[in-house]
């Protein structure tokens, strides 16, 4: 029955060229993106009349006296993110699952996922800055302190700021990837086995489930490797400055009216890409050694049971990831609101909508543009997601594995490895960056998160539905839009905000694509950061993370109301 | 001191509805058989007994295995050694290292190994140690899974449709097989089953769920 299933499915037809259509377009940028930073970091640059190819750019990187500290930088920041967001991650999972602790965590961790990085950078800052609420709480009281102390804690030379402020943003992104992958291997079974073995959790979980799920959340790890290593947005607010890290230097060179700093902006830009790759090479022989002792853990049968100090200490991280954030968030809106709010005051003396007032004018062109360019590029997405996806259900062009490295592809090499490249090629082309240009940029980064939480509910959709629609006389075309999509109403808009808080979120690809003409309500609070105007960044900021959240309530609210009076799609 | 596992005054409740009642000891040697159709509630008392109770359930009475109170003891500390319909061996490791995994703590690597290997042989796969579990035959992974559990040294086995995955001569044969240990090592078990053919060569006493409501 299968088989002949198999033989008289059509192989083509309309929808083949969508995933055709859908790699080029995120091959497309990436690859014209690193061609246009690889040919200008070896001195071929038309657009400057630069056409003979030198080692220069290179050479003048490496004068430049910073490079080695931002290149540690890199490695340091990357290694300890990720680390510590997987130690956490597995400590919660492996101590927690199936608890009612693990439901709350997992309760209140999930929204911490599409509060924009750039706002989670902003309220840490407005936290734990000399003048922040944390000093401010306990000044003059326990300090003695009565004006903001001369330390060095924001963007300390060290990046443990920067840190601390993308693990609070990872650990959340890890555990939907865990958790996802969880599903798939069964993993409870395995656990069980263990504990009635007279397994402890953790140490049952890490012997028996973990090889198994890392194997899935490898790509994952990767992205965050290589975006805790060159992110633009976190660094330039909790980064250090003198010099800043590798990635924030190469948006510097690039917009230095000197053209020709370009040549040493593409040089870094190469740079960067290596030393992923290198972080990546690493990483993966540690894979190999954990590996190895994790076999010999195994043989030794060591039964781990005394493992509550570090369950405490998984929630403990867990739960301050989510502590920070959201009294992050209150300090933005709280300084949004602040009339004069004076050093070791906890709260402002008054509260006034002043900021909000002042900025109405800018705030709403800034906001308006935002909505347009995620709406119209995860729409965009969208189609295009649907389209691969229907497709592998009819003619079952499924995407191989190697086909979803090509998805992770745009989001695991570092933006600021191809968008420079990408905007020195439009120089060049003589294409000036726009809206049009920006929102194709933006579905590059939209698609693969759309495609990916799409993915798994489309397939897992009873195809019998299908069949009897069929049965019943109905083309593929109609059971598609009259059964299948309204079915589907939850994932899709769950999808749909998803993709509204990826594209809210992205600063460099606006910048650069953009030329700077295209303001968002990130690129907007990006230029407040070096200002210290926290009143006007506590408006920005909050703004960018209600346009990111908002989607979300609707994709909650919506599917319960169009479908109250359907038990079985309620909740579905 | 061996006196077997005692389920006192066991009542586990979904709401306001009593799901299942027990109250008897299970003595060391006795395989002792609990009949009744899905959702009967036995797989909801195997999972109180390994302390494994969804959420949802309530349950009130004692759990005494050998004069140990063990009611209040997390999975880990039971010592209630559990089998499945499926082997669930570990994919990622070997036959070798399943075992090992299985095997109480302590000694030297040499004697560790020695001892799996022995273990190997009891099993009629003296060398199968570095295969992927994968490739074994049913019957084969079913003698592992087996292993796994006694190298552990339970002191109660519960056993939950251990034998429904297995055709039926291979189902004769893994069943001797697994009776004959527990006599032999004087083990408790508690068998969860709708299969008559199981029952009847279980060496213990019978209770018919679906017939005591």
């Amino acid at each position: 029955m299968a088989a002949a299933d198999e033989v008289s499915r059509p192989r083509s037809g309309r929808l083949a060229w969508f995933p055709i259509l859908t790699i080029l377009l995120l091959l497309g940028p990436v690859c014209a993106g690193l061609a246009g930073t690889v040919a200008p970091a070896f001195g071929y640059l038309p657009a400057i009349g630069q056409t003979s190819f030198t080692m220069d750019p290179m050479l003048d990187l490496f004068a430049w006296t910073g490079i080695w500290r931002a290149t540690f930088l890199s490695l340091g920041v990357g290694f300890l993110t990720t680390a510590l967001s997987l130690l956490i991650v597995v400590l919660i999972v492996a101590g927690w699952s199936g608890t009612r602790v693990f439901a709350i965590l997992q309760t209140v961790l999930s929204p911490l996922l599409s509060i924009p990085h750039a706002a989670a950078a902003f309220g840490l800052a407005f936290l734990i800055a000399p003048s922040g609420w944390i000093i401010r709480t306990v000044s003059p009281s326990l300090t003695g302190w009565d004006r903001p102390p001369d330390l060095l804690i924001l963007q300390d030379p060290l990046g443990l700021s920067l840190a601390a402020g993308l693990i609070a943003k990872e650990v959340p992104f890890l555990l939907l990837m865990t958790l996802a992958a969880l599903g798939q291997t069964g993993g409870h079974r395995s656990m069980k086995v263990a504990q009635t073995l007279g397994y402890g959790r953790i140490s049952g979980w890490l012997k028996t489930v973990f090889p198994r799920v890392y194997r899935q959340i490898r790509l994952p790890i990767y992205v965050v490797l290589s975006y805790s290593m060159s992110v633009v947005d976190v660094a330039v607010i909790l980064g250090p400055n003198l010099p800043p890290t590798l990635s924030v230097q190469i948006v510097r060179w690039m917009s230095d009216p000197d053209l020709s700093m370009r040549l040493v902006a593409a040089a870094a830009a190469l740079w960067q890409a290596l030393l992923v790759l290198g972080a990546i090479l690493i990483w993966r022989l540690g894979e190999r050694l954990v590996a190895r002792l994790g076999h010999r853990a195994v043989v030794s049968g060591r039964r781990g049971r005394r493992d509550r100090v570090l369950r405490s200490t998984g929630v403990a991280f867990g739960g301050l990831a989510v502590v920070t954030i959201f009294t992050g968030l209150a300090s933005l809106a709280l300084w949004s609101f602040a009339g004069s709010w004076r050093f070791p005051d906890v709260s402002p003396d008054t509260l006034t909508f002043k900021s909000w007032m002042r900025h109405a004018d800018s705030l709403a062109a800034a906001s308006g543009q935002t909505a347009l360019i995620a709406a119209c590029s995860v729409l965009a997405a969208l189609f295009l997601a649907l389209g691969c996806l229907e497709a592998e259900h009819r003619y079952g062009l499924k995407l191989s594995s190697k086909a979803l490295l090509i998805l992770y592809l745009p989001i695991l090499i570092p933006q600021t490895a191809f968008l420079p490249g990408l905007q020195t090629l439009m120089l060049g082309a003589g294409l000036s960056g726009g809206l049009l240009a920006v929102t194709l940029a933006h579905i590059v980064f939209v698609f693969p998160y759309v495609f990916l939480s799409l993915g798994d509910p489309y397939r897992s959709w009873d195809t019998r539905f299908a069949v009897v629609s069929s049965a019943l006389g109905s083309s593929p075309d109609r059971t598609l839009w009259a059964i299948r999509l309204p079915m589907m109403l939850r994932p899709l808009l769950t999808a749909l905000a998803v993709g509204f808080a990826v594209s809210v979120g992205q600063y460099l690809p606006t910048l650069l694509i953009g030329g700077g003409r295209v303001q968002t309500l990130t690129t907007e609070a990006l230029a407040l950061s070096s200002g210290g105007d926290r009143r006007a960044i506590g408006v920005y900021a909050l703004l960018q993370t209600a346009a990111a959240l908002l989607p979300f309530a609707a994709a909650l609210a919506l599917p319960a109301w169009v479908w109250r009076n359907r038990a079985d799609l309620r909740h579905g | 001191m061996a006196n077997g596992l005692t389920l006192e005054n066991i009542e586990i409740w979904k709401g306001d509805t009593l799901l299942v009642a027990f109250d008897d000891t299970i003595h060391p040697g006795e395989v002792f058989s609990v009949m009744g159709p899905s959702g009967s509630g036995k797989s909801t008392l195997l999972a109180y007994l390994t302390g494994t109770l969804p959420l949802e359930f309530k349950a009130q009475g004692r759990v005494i295995l050998n004069g140990r109170d063990v009611t209040d003891l997390p999975t880990m500390d039971r010592r209630i050694g559990l089998l499945f319909q499926d082997d669930l061996l570990f994919p990622h490791m070997s036959v070798f290292e399943n075992l090992a995994f299985g095997l109480r703590p302590g000694g030297t690597r040499t004697d560790r190994s020695e001892r799996v290997r022995s273990a190997l042989r009891a099993i009629d796969l003296p060398d199968a140690g570095d295969r992927d579990p994968a490739t074994l035959s049913g019957g084969q992974k079913a003698r592992v899974s087996l292993m796994r559990m006694l190298l552990s040294e339970p002191e109660a086995v519960l056993l939950d449709e251990p034998f429904s995955k297995l055709d039926s001569e291979l189902r004769d044969q893994i069943r001797t097989f697994v009776f004959d240990m527990a006599v032999e090592r004087a083990l408790p078990v508690m068998m969860v089953t709708h299969e008559p053919a199981d029952v009847q060569a279980a060496p213990g006493r019978i209770l018919d769920i679906s017939a005591s409501r």
